[in-house]
């Protein structure tokens, strides 16, 4: 072949494989399956100027909101910046109680600066306003916080769009944990191994993910800097190592060690010295859980015969029942705000999540699916977000503790399990 | 053919019979040459690397344990893997194994993790009570994360529930 075919040739390839490249970091795509009881109906502008930037708030916010499953999106049709007029009784007619108008502009370093307001058209009133500089990558993000604004003005409880997500993928003998936007977007590779990797526990700062690899040939806990890579062996100890979880104050992990012989429960601190034993029955003790405040840590003990959670100081002794339902209640995740336990409980052959009021004891099955695993709270505690299985393959889903607002998170290809909703972030 | 080979041999012989320095006689005593320097002549082969380990007929091929649902008892009839590898490596003080355990998929990862830890942890005590010293082994879990066999039904179930000493 000619010099010029092969030029071009090449120049093809090298496309292609860019192509492939941005595939190969699989979209995760999101459905909504399931709205709130009552939705409050919403009118969002677009944003003056916002199309400068590379991606469009606007768009940002009225997905955020819809998929929250309490807005209903009205278009305005129009761009209406923090300087246009409202006029409260056109809006109220259209049938919006409250509208949202902004702008973006450019800043001379190169950042974009994103203003907003939020109006209450029944009480004719301004709820909010809000002035964010973001540089151009974070410009999601920018988005994301008017979202979570929006979101503590008119529903009481700070919004969860501007957090992260978690997961391990898992496509061929390839097993990747990744980071998403709890949307989906900005899907970011923080670890790829051709071992399984399992139970990811976000540090409480969102800088660091502790999780299990399997790459010693041997369950081991590894403490991973998202932001530089370093990576820190926090528990390697003869036998098994997993479950970890973080402290409040993130100075130290729950861990589940083999090295007596069985499985039971010990503290750790984050840089792997310090370790002490907190449980102490001949069977098993596992997936330990701090409280929010610190105190207590819930855990799963076959201690009784079949799994069940139970729930202990966190400097360990004596541990307290908490789940008598069933045979087998495995996982327990306590809510941020400390009021609902959830977990996975086998009941006629089937693995689904439930919740508990710890206020009145009363259970609730938040999933009609079979094989649900891995619950995570959102920080506002307002959803779970857990691993469950569809169509074969291995899908994500949340599911708001009323159990009303549902979302199918899936990949086109491969299986997408253990998932850890992050903290909040500045 | 055959005409050229006999002619072939009858020529031989004449030609041997020619160059002998000996007389054939019937009467000479016929003496045995094969006592004397043929012992010298033998060769015996020696095979380095017949540890039992490689032999893939041997009983130390068999390096798996299997477990009933929900069950961390080694069965009588694998009693003879465990004390096949405790014989080993009670004289092979330089080999260690790692024992995995590992569970059917159904149920939570870290659960079934630690119920995997206790099917290597049977297998171990029990190499323990032969003899084996603790140094020589290490008891660990997979789990559910490496399934051999990958249906959703029983017979790949019974297949996963299972431990295996890996050299």
């Amino acid at each position: 072949m000619n010099p010029m075919t092969k030029t071009i040739l090449v120049r093809l390839f090298a496309i292609f494989t860019l192509l492939i490249a941005n595939f190969a970091h699989a979209q995760l795509r999101v459905e909504i399956a399931g709205v709130g009881a009552n939705q409050i109906p919403i009118a969002i502008a677009a944003f003056g100027d916002e199309s400068i930037a590379p991606s469009q708030i606007s768009a940002i916010v009225k997905a955020d909101l819809a998929r929250s499953g309490y807005f209903r999106i009205i278009d305005t049709g129009n761009v209406m910046t923090e300087n246009t007029p409202v006029n409260y009784a056109d809006w109220k007619g259209r049938g919006a109680n409250a509208i949202v108008v902004g702008s973006v502009s450019r800043l001379p370093d190169g950042r974009f600066d994103v203003k907003y307001r939020l109006f209450d058209t029944v009480r004719e009133t301004q709820l909010s306003s809000m002035a964010l500089s973001s540089q151009p990558q974070y410009i999601r993000v920018a988005g994301h916080k008017i979202a979570d604004d929006i979101y503590l003005k008119l529903l009481g409880v700070p919004g969860a769009f501007a957090t992260r997500i978690a997961y391990v993928t898992k496509s061929g003998r390839e097993y990747r944990l990744e980071i998403a936007d709890s949307d989906g977007e900005g899907v970011q590779v923080a670890l790829r191994s051709n071992e399984p990797i399992i139970s990811p526990a976000w540090s409480p700062d969102g800088t660091k993910v502790a999780y299990v690899s399997f790459e010693n040939r041997k369950p081991v806990v590894y403490v991973q800097d998202l932001v530089t890579r370093k990576r820190t062996v926090v528990a390697n100890f003869k036998g098994s190592n997993s479950a970890p979880a973080w402290s409040p104050d993130g100075s130290k992990l729950a861990v589940a060690l083999s090295r007596s012989g069985s499985t039971q429960i010990y503290v750790v601190n984050a840089d792997g010295g310090n370790l002490r034993r907190l449980s102490n029955s001949a069977g098993i003790d596992t997936e330990p859980q701090f409280s929010a405040d610190g105190q207590s840590i819930y855990f799963t003990s076959d201690r009784s015969g079949g799994p069940q959670i139970y729930k202990m100081s966190a400097s360990g002794g004596d541990a307290r029942r908490v789940t008598f339902s069933g045979a087998y209640n495995i996982s327990p995740r306590i809510s941020p705000d400390g009021k609902y336990l959830a977990y996975i409980s086998q009941r006629s052959g089937k693995f689904q999540l439930y919740l508990l009021d710890l206020s009145n004891g009363q259970e609730m099955r938040l999933s009609d699916t079979a094989r649900d695993e891995s619950p995570s709270f959102s920080p506002n505690s307002k959803y779970i977000l857990y691993a469950t299985s569809e169509g074969g393959r291995g899908t994500l889903a949340v599911v708001s503790v009323d159990g009303n607002v549902r979302q199918r998170l899936s990949l086109q290809a491969g299986d997408i399990q253990e998932p850890k909703w992050g903290p909040f972030m500045k | 053919m055959r005409t050229l080979t006999s002619v072939f041999i009858l020529s031989s012989a004449l030609l041997l019979a020619a160059c002998s320095s000996t007389k054939l006689d019937d009467k000479a005593p016929v003496v045995d040459h094969s006592a004397s320097g043929a012992d010298a002549r033998s060769v015996g082969t020696v095979n380095t690397g017949t540890d039992p380990l490689n032999d893939p007929q041997g009983v130390l091929a068999k390096r798996s344990v299997y477990f009933d649902f929900d069950s961390y008892v080694v069965k009588p009839e694998y009693q003879s893997v465990i004390e096949n590898h405790a014989k080993y490596l009670q004289s092979h003080k330089d080999r260690k194994v790692i024992i995995q355990g590992n569970t059917d998929a159904r149920g939570g990862a870290e659960y079934n993790l630690a119920l995997g830890q206790k099917r290597a942890e049977a297998v171990r005590k029990s190499m323990s009570l032969l003899g084996v010293s603790e140094s020589q082994m290490e008891a660990v879990s997979l789990g559910k994360e490496k399934p051999k066999a990958l249906g959703n039904d029983e017979s790949a179930w019974a297949e996963n529930r299972r431990a295996d000493i890996v050299y």
